[in-house]
């Protein structure tokens, strides 16, 4: 292969970093309304009474919205395809505000400065409700956050709002609780994990016009376009016609720009004041007005025999949804379903639980989407059970942990909040990545540990899964034209978010029609352009969009061969991407072929468009193991190295791949160690700025190695599975079970601070 | 309020008030490669270079930017090119958010620093976050960029 799997610099990397006019609020009108909200101060309460009379007497001032100027039309903005697994739990606006930081209001004028003065005038009153802030006393209690008889299920997903009940699942496989009473060796260990933030750089941005064919035009940050297009139409009850979503460049989203967020209010203001509008959220409307991670409590029973197998996979999860189900029941069977499958030998599974309301910052789709939050919970789990069998964790693991040619039932049963796909893993190779992982790190000399003096060396590693697309759900699809001058356009839905997607996709294009990425020009995604596409999530775009691409490009290779074969007046013509060749010798270059059928005979516009949907979402695996240095006095970590060997398939750009494999693990590292979530007691988040919430930031990140093992699986454009999202999902567990080896305590709750550590140091230390 | 400022060598009279920051003025006025970040001086997203030292835009009231020299990712572009080819070369490049800002910061940090080791750049750049590379491949390209002395 020439470019596939060839490092091909990023198709935009230039343009962006000499700053290009890229990304959504880059595009907005001078002119435009700006759109502000006045957020709730209080984490449950109804509207008594809006007086916004001063407020709108205010010069440059264009009106105030309430929830007295919408239709109660009740939606999802969780931005996935439809119909949504996803409860239908909120209105534009509405007149009960569930969390701090919720939308009261609405205020539209000429700058910002009057909208801020106008929020100041504007006096609400409420009646003050009593808020759900304890996620594990939400269910049953008696205060019900969606009372409203709007709110419904599309189709069954265990929705009981009366009981604060988002969503509910059940699956067993055998009799887990026999088989535990059957094991020799059997642990039961609770962990916890927090409302990470998704910290994408750029902030939600969105902007609105009116176009020359009075139609509504947004540009809009996000990562699913033709979604949101529906979603807009449907809440709004706009034509689906009128409505046209363009995608500029997105600085960064990771799940945070699946959802809806700012889009229904600037749409509104635009359809119906005709005049442009726009909205971008500030960092604290980011951190407390979007969505975060869903946090889980997670309950996980282990039971084996004194041979080290794996019997019995007992997890009961608790996740909290905040005061809104987006992806609710989703993220959380991936909590089973893309965590449990990696021990498939075990007699019996069982996986249950509830997704709980409560009034805090909603939780929504986040890159691992459940794995990373099940991940810790059963990879450290697993250690746990390790040292009670007196077994190596690495050993236990190569035996019995998921192999290639092997299967698992919970494939068939559990998939995207209905039944899954039934697969065998034609591609899995684990075994690999564990045995290259523990080599990279010298495992066999630095486990457990090294005593240095005041600090402490240590090891620790995970195993994981994750998967590539929906199944028979989400399509992606691929228009290719043929130009004068012989080069192509590729125009996709699919939404590169960062990810280099535009440069994956065009790779893909290239291979198969012989030529190099100049040639192939991309663009995505505009719903009025390009062919639809799901969107970029649950890891689908390599593999769904990238099977799209590679059907049309091979349709465009045999149109292009068509017109060829009439030129040539031969059957047997052959083409190397530039030219074609008949038996006979006789030419005609892709160039002139494109010139003559443009401009001179027979003339015609070469186009095709494929679309794909997976069979199966073949999942790619890696293996993660963390090296640190933990200061016995202080409990501070310093991470010395992470070593990542990963499993997915053909890397079609492979340093992109790394750079998703790199900064997945650095995001895990933070919500692993990092990234605390704090409320007040009145339910707000306190660590709402940049200057309260730490990210990591260069200075905590030494090295990190990153490899990839030979894997080609056959159902992938050119081998390829998904790389995304596994990333993120070893790092919380991997550095659990790193601190136990190095001062053997358990911190089953995330993020890993020094405070933890030391706490539990002393707890010990009193044992 | 009139304002003068020198924006990539050239001479501008900006409309301000005494309250408007310089990543808006900037920004109202097309120089739209500064970008907003995080509001709170953070994250390093929006960035210029003021007389030659790195500054926060959404931090410097355009009064004091009066009769200073800005420059902004376009008064760069050569070294920005340069830059970003080893971006490529690493695969430095992801969301992108960052970069022009990362650049104009990397353009300062050579003029000031003499062959640093990782550990200095990582020190004069820590105030550049990036939530999608994990760093390491943007330190990579940096010390190769920093190599070149063409």
């Amino acid at each position: 292969m020439k470019v596939v799997n060839n490092i091909t610099p990023s198709v935009d990397g230039l343009g962006i970093i000499k700053g290009r006019p890229a990304y959504t609020d880059d595009f907005a009108d001078k002119n435009s309304l700006i759109v502000k909200v006045m957020r709730s101060p209080h984490a449950y309460a109804k509207i008594i009474k809006i007086d916004s009379v001063e407020a709108e007497k205010l010069p440059g001032i264009e009106m105030v919205l309430t929830y007295k100027d919408f239709s109660r039309v009740s939606f999802t903005r969780a931005g996935q395809g439809y119909p949504e697994p996803s409860p239908y739990d909120k209105f534009v606006l509405d007149e009960y505000v569930r969390y701090v930081g919720d939308e009261v209001l609405a205020v539209v004028g000429m700058d910002l400065k009057v909208c801020e003065e106008a929020l100041a005038l504007i006096k609400v009153e409420y009646e003050i409700l009593e808020p759900v802030l304890d996620f594990e006393n939400a269910i049953d209690n008696p205060s019900v956050i969606h009372p409203e008889p709007e709110a419904h299920e599309m189709f069954p997903i265990g929705f009981e709002p009366l009981r604060n009940i988002a969503a509910s699942y059940h699956m067993n496989v055998g009799d887990v609780e026999k088989t535990l009473t059957e094991c020799d060796v059997v642990i039961k260990e609770t962990f916890f994990t927090q409302a990470q933030a998704h910290v994408m750089l750029e902030p939600h941005t969105v902007n609105a016009r009116m176009d020359y064919q009075e139609r509504l035009c947004i540009y809009d940050s996000t990562q699913t376009p033709y979604h949101m297009r529906r979603i807009i139409s449907q809440a709004l009850n706009i034509p689906l016609s009128k409505i046209r979503v363009v995608k500029p460049r997105v600085g960064g989203a990771f799940g945070g720009k699946q959802g809806i967020h700012g889009e229904m209010l600037v749409a509104w203001v635009t359809y119906k004041t005709g005049k442009p509008a726009k909205m971008i959220y500030t960092r604290k409307e980011v951190f407390e007005s979007s969505y975060s991670r869903h946090p889980m409590k997670m309950t996980v029973t282990l039971g084996a025999d004194k041979s080290g197998v794996l019997k019995a996979l007992d997890f009961h999860c608790l996740s909290d949804t905040g005061a809104y189900g987006e992806h609710a029941l989703t993220v959380f069977m991936v909590v089973g379903s893309k965590v449990l499958p990696l021990y498939n030998k075990v007699d019996s599974v069982r996986f249950y639980g509830d997704v709980v309301y409560t009034n805090h910052t909603p939780a929504g789709a986040y890159r691992g989407y459940g794995a990373i939050q099940g991940n810790f919970a059963l990879e450290s789990a697993v250690d746990i059970l390790c040292e009670k069998l007196g077994m190596s964790p690495i050993e236990f693991r190569q035996l019995n942990m998921m192999k290639e040619t092997e299967t698992s039932p919970i494939f068939e049963i559990m998939g995207e909040g209905t039944a899954g796909t039934a697969m065998i893993m034609e591609t899995c190779k684990l075994e690999e990545c564990v045995e290259k992982g523990t080599k990279l790190i010298d495992w066999k000399n630095k486990y457990p540990s090294i005593d240095m003096g005041n600090k402490v060396k240590s090891v620790g590693m995970a195993i994981a899964m994750q998967g590539s697309g929906i199944p028979y759900i989400d399509m992606g699809s691929a228009t290719i034209k043929l130009n004068d001058d012989g080069f192509y356009n590729l125009l996709v839905g699919a939404t590169d978010i960062g990810q280099g997607s535009d440069t994956v996709l065009v790779q893909i294009a290239a291979e198969v029609l012989m030529t190099t990425v100049d040639k192939v020009v991309i663009y995505s995604s505009d719903t009025d352009l390009t062919p639809f596409d799901c969107g970029a999530y649950a890891s689908s775009t390599t593999y769904v969009s990238g099977n799209a691409v590679f059907k049309a490009a091979n349709e465009m290779k045999e149109a292009v061969l068509k017109e060829a074969r009439r030129i040539l007046k031969s059957e047997l013509v052959e083409f190397d991407g530039a030219v074609f060749t008949n038996e006979l010798g006789e030419s005609i270059t892709l160039i002139d072929l494109s010139n003559q059928i443009t401009y001179s005979e027979d003339q015609k516009q070469l186009s095709v468009t494929a679309s794909y949907v997976g069979h199966k979402s073949p999942p790619p695996f890696m293996a993660g193991f963390v090296e640190i240095d933990i200061d016995k006095e202080t409990g501070e970590i310093d991470i010395v190295d992470y070593v990542s060997v990963v499993d997915c398939g053909t890397t079609i750009n492979p340093k992109l791949a790394e750079g998703q494999v790199d900064g997945a693990i650095v995001q895990g590292l933070g919500m692993a160690m990092f990234e605390n979530v704090l409320y007040s007691k009145k339910g707000g988040l306190i660590s709402n700025s940049l200057m309260t919430y730490k990210i990591p930031t260069r200075v905590d990140i030494n090295h990190l190695t990153t490899v990839f093992v030979d894997s080609y699986e056959k159902s992938g454009p050119f081998g390829a599975k998904s790389v995304g999202e596994i990333g993120i999902d070893t790092p919380p567990a991997a550095l659990a079970n790193a601190v136990y080896n190095a001062l053997g305590v358990r911190i089953k709750s995330l993020p890993i601070t020094p405070e933890k550590i030391l706490l539990a140091l002393k707890a010990k230390g009193r044992e | 309020m009139k304002v003068k400022i020198t924006v990539n060598n050239q001479e501008k009279i900006f409309e301000c008030t005494p309250s408007d920051y310089l990543l808006d003025t900037l920004r109202d006025n097309n120089y739209v490669s500064v970008r907003r970040g995080c509001d709170t001086t953070n994250c390093g997203v929006c960035t210029v270079l003021m007389n030659g030292k790195p500054v926060p835009s959404c931090s410097v009231l355009t009064v004091q930017a009066d009769g200073k020299n800005i420059t902004t990712v376009e008064g760069i572009q050569e070294e920005a090119e340069k830059l970003g080819k080893y971006f490529g070369a690493e695969g430095a490049d992801q969301c992108g958010y960052c970069n022009p800002s990362l650049a104009l910061t990397v353009y300062a940090m050579k003029k000031e620093l003499v062959n640093p080791t990782v550990k200095e750049v990582k020190k004069y750049l820590v105030g550049n976050l990036c939530r999608c590379t994990g760093y390491i491949s943007q330190e990579r390209a940096i010390m190769k960029y920093l190599g070149d002395k063409s």
